[in-house]
């Protein structure tokens, strides 16, 4: 049943018009598929948008999510990011409350392993920025939870475009 | 050049689109349509009275004209009642182009007297809704909405248009041509997958065609007709495409599924080669999936290409218009004589042949149907939803020049006496003849009126045994008989009768018939069925309603279980 149960990913050029957006994921809820993210904004031409979603299906389903995307009349095309080379990142927001100044110390190393910046700082708080891979963002996460009792998470979806030249994500 | 309104350039696209019949019900955010519809003399306008049945009669009139069907209704409840006919349309492929009243543009939002978002309910039922937010791009919609409705695998689309972009004076012009990027169907078929199919056709000893409702929709039954002959290869259909073939043709089994007959399943069952084109694998044709044609490789012809492999896993896919296959594939094709297994198929009809059983001196429905496919030639067989349904399927001769017309994929009970109102309307030459139920018959009665005021002789026949007989079929096979909510007499008792005495049956349909100026004949013996129908033939101005009264313990055999397998089916003995 869940053969090939994974996260992939479909970039969608899809007509930037009203009701769009709730069209392709109303087809998510109604057909009963996981939507990890979605993110959309308009391209350089202002008549399209291009959406990065991210789902978790099994072979067979995903194919489905492809096919039922395509039919779609506001659909433009479907690609398929998941075994391709692509440039994908996720912007990710983590502010740390209640923090000490040891724990502080903590976060700017931990800011310093995983390339983050520190972009505010109160009194007993920070607030990071990640821009890397969802994947990374989800260990990220995973870590500061168990680190610190009170924190807020602000995720954006990954966005993501085919490599030029091929190379790693 | 001279500026005209929203609403003039409507009726001027509508003209240009070749609509000849409107189905029409008026309100505040569509009165100005009327208005403009109110001067001319081509397109004709038919205001029924509720929208529900409207959608239904422009569907039927769809499905037997090969054309567009065209609705317009108001805003708000105008709009909401369309749903379920959206719904029924879209599983069923229909072209639609229905046009809904909106409050203007300033007042959306506001929750304005009959304001809903249309297109939102209706997003997931269409294959394509839009407001039109601009007048300047009113006749583009409309060129699209027809085009995308009819072209691919059709189906409704929905223009929902607010009431002041209708008024606003714009440009007379209504585009000549269509350019949608991202919506271009398939008109090609890929001649290597279908060698390959062919070649599988021609090996396989034991080959069945499996043909359903897309080959009616591309009518492409002579074609089909034509390429079985040619090989020689047996052939089952699903309900929906019944009549693809004769019922009558010496390689037609019969209809497979949930109650199709014994020979037509054990023959899937048995197949090594399954060619199948223009269905989708729904679940009350499989039943339990992995049971399903076990021993057969898979091809299957299908426009959609979301409807190959989703239930079953194909082997061999084609994505085409059955029409486009069908005629490149005599070409190809070539003959497989297949005796041994054609023999084996004629036992198993021998074995269990399609019948049933007469109960006591009651009325059997089978002589009914005996009776229409005797009578008629030509005709347009509109079935409502339920046992009549199935057995309608399984007992109609749909044989060359006649069509079975039914809501197959939605199941939509009410879609009888509409359905057989816009087939008429189609098809004003031909019989109609409508099958129903007295369930049925009551979600769209008001219809008569209807069929009385535009004198369409549409003929209805109710099959009255005082039950929701199809879900009472399953409360008496597997529900230990407790008949709850299907007793159509008992009202109060619906639940539990405590041995009291029904009340008598609501309404009386003869005198209901008589009352809307139509003919009513009640038949309750056998050998007054044919002469109702031949009264019914001499009726020429208005509807005839025949009320058989049939016993409740009629079943419709054989049936397999929901979710069953070959091994579950059930046979009338």
């Amino acid at each position: 049943m869940d053969k090939g149960m994974k996260k992939r990913w479909i970039s969608l050029y899809v007509e930037n018009q009203v009701g769009v957006l709730a069209k392709i994921s109303g087809l998510f809820s109604g057909k009963s598929y996981n939507l990890d993210s979605l993110t959309v904004g308009t391209t350089e031409d202002p008549t399209v948008s291009r959406m990065t979603i991210a789902t978790v299906s099994d072979d067979e389903t995903f194919v489905q999510i492809k096919k039922q995307l395509n039919r779609m009349v506001e659909v433009i095309k479907v690609i398929d990011f998941t075994d391709i080379f692509v440039r994908m990142k996720e912007i990710l927001y983590i502010k740390v409350l209640d923090v000490t100044a040891e724990d502080k110390t903590e976060l700017f190393q931990i800011a310093a392993t995983f390339k983050a910046k520190v972009i505010d700082y109160g009194k007993d708080s920070l607030l990071l920025e990640f821009v890397q891979t969802a994947t990374k963002n989800d260990a990220v996460i995973k870590l500061i939870k168990e680190e610190f009792r009170h924190i807020e998470v602000v995720r954006g979806g990954s966005v993501g475009i085919e490599s030029i030249s091929m190379m790693d994500r | 050049m001279k500026q005209i309104s929203g609403n003039r350039l409507l009726v001027k696209a509508l003209m240009e689109e070749g609509v000849e019949v409107l189905f029409g019900y008026p309100g505040a955010c569509t009165v100005d349509i009327s208005d403009e519809l109110f001067d001319q003399d081509s397109i004709k306008v038919i205001l029924p009275r509720h929208e529900q049945a409207l959608v239904h009669e422009a569907d039927a009139y769809a499905r037997t004209t090969g054309k567009v069907g065209v609705c317009l209704v108001t805003s708000g409840p105008g709009a909401t009642n369309l749903v379920t006919g959206l719904a029924t349309a879209n599983y069923d492929s229909v072209p639609l182009v229905c046009f809904t009243g909106q409050v203007a543009r300033s007042l959306i939002g506001n929750d304005a007297f009959q304001e809903v978002d249309i297109v939102g309910i209706t997003r997931s039922i269409t294959k394509y809704g839009i407001t039109v937010r601009n007048r300047e791009d009113l006749g583009r919609i409309i060129k699209e909405a027809f085009y995308i409705a009819r072209t691919g695998r059709p189906g409704p689309v929905l223009i929902d248009l607010p009431k002041d972009v209708m008024q606003e004076m714009g440009s007379p012009e209504y585009p000549k041509t269509v350019n949608i990027r991202g919506y271009k169907p398939n008109r090609s078929v890929h001649a290597g997958q279908l060698k390959k199919a062919l070649a599988a056709l021609s090996k396989a000893r034991r080959p069945l065609f499996l043909a359903g409702g897309g080959v009616i929709i591309s009518r492409a039954g002579q074609a089909f007709t034509e390429v079985v002959e040619k090989t020689g290869v047996p052939v089952v259909t699903t309900v929906m495409g019944r009549g693809a073939i004769a019922t009558d043709h010496p390689l037609y089994i019969g209809n497979l599924g949930m109650h199709g007959e014994y020979a037509a399943n054990m023959a899937v069952n048995h197949c090594d080669l399954l060619f199948s084109i223009g269905t989708r694998f729904n679940d009350r044709i499989t039943g339990k999936l992995h049971a399903f044609a076990p021993k057969a490789q898979i091809v299957h012809i299908d426009i959609d290409t979301a409807s190959i492999s989703r239930n079953i896993q194909v082997d061999i896919p084609i994505v085409a218009d059955a029409l486009d296959a069908l005629e490149k594939m005599m070409e190809y094709v070539e003959e497989n004589p297949c005796s041994k297994w054609l023999a084996q198929i004629h036992a198993w009809k021998q074995e269990h042949p399609l019948a049933m059983h007469s109960v006591g001196d009651e009325l059997n429905p089978v002589d009914i149907f005996a009776e229409i496919n005797r009578q008629f030639d030509n005709t347009i067989l509109v079935s409502d939803v339920g046992q009549h349904q199935m057995l309608a399927a399984q007992y109609s001769a749909i044989t060359s020049g006649k069509q079975l017309v039914m809501s197959g994929g939605l199941g939509t009970m009410g879609y009888g006496l509409p359905g057989g109102i816009g087939a008429k309307i189609g098809n004003p030459d031909r019989p109609v003849v409508v099958i129903s139920g007295d369930g049925g018959m009551q979600m769209n009665i008001q219809e008569l009126a209807t069929a009385v005021l535009e004198e369409l002789p549409v003929i209805v026949c109710i099959f009255n045994n005082g039950y929701l007989g199809m879900v009472r079929q399953w409360q008496k096979l597997f529900y230990n008989q407790k008949y709850s909510m299907t007793d159509l007499r008992a009202g109060a008792l619906t639940r539990r009768t405590d041995f009291k005495e029904h009340p008598a049956y609501t309404p009386d349909f003869v005198r209901l018939a008589e009352s809307y100026g139509a003919v009513g004949i009640r038949v309750t013996k056998k050998e007054e069925i044919a002469a109702a129908f031949e009264r019914a033939k001499t009726n020429a101005a208005t509807p005839t309603v025949i009320e058989f009264i049939l016993d409740p313990e009629v079943m419709v055999y054989p049936m397999i279980q929901p979710g069953g397998t070959l091994e579950d089916m059930i046979l009338d003995n």
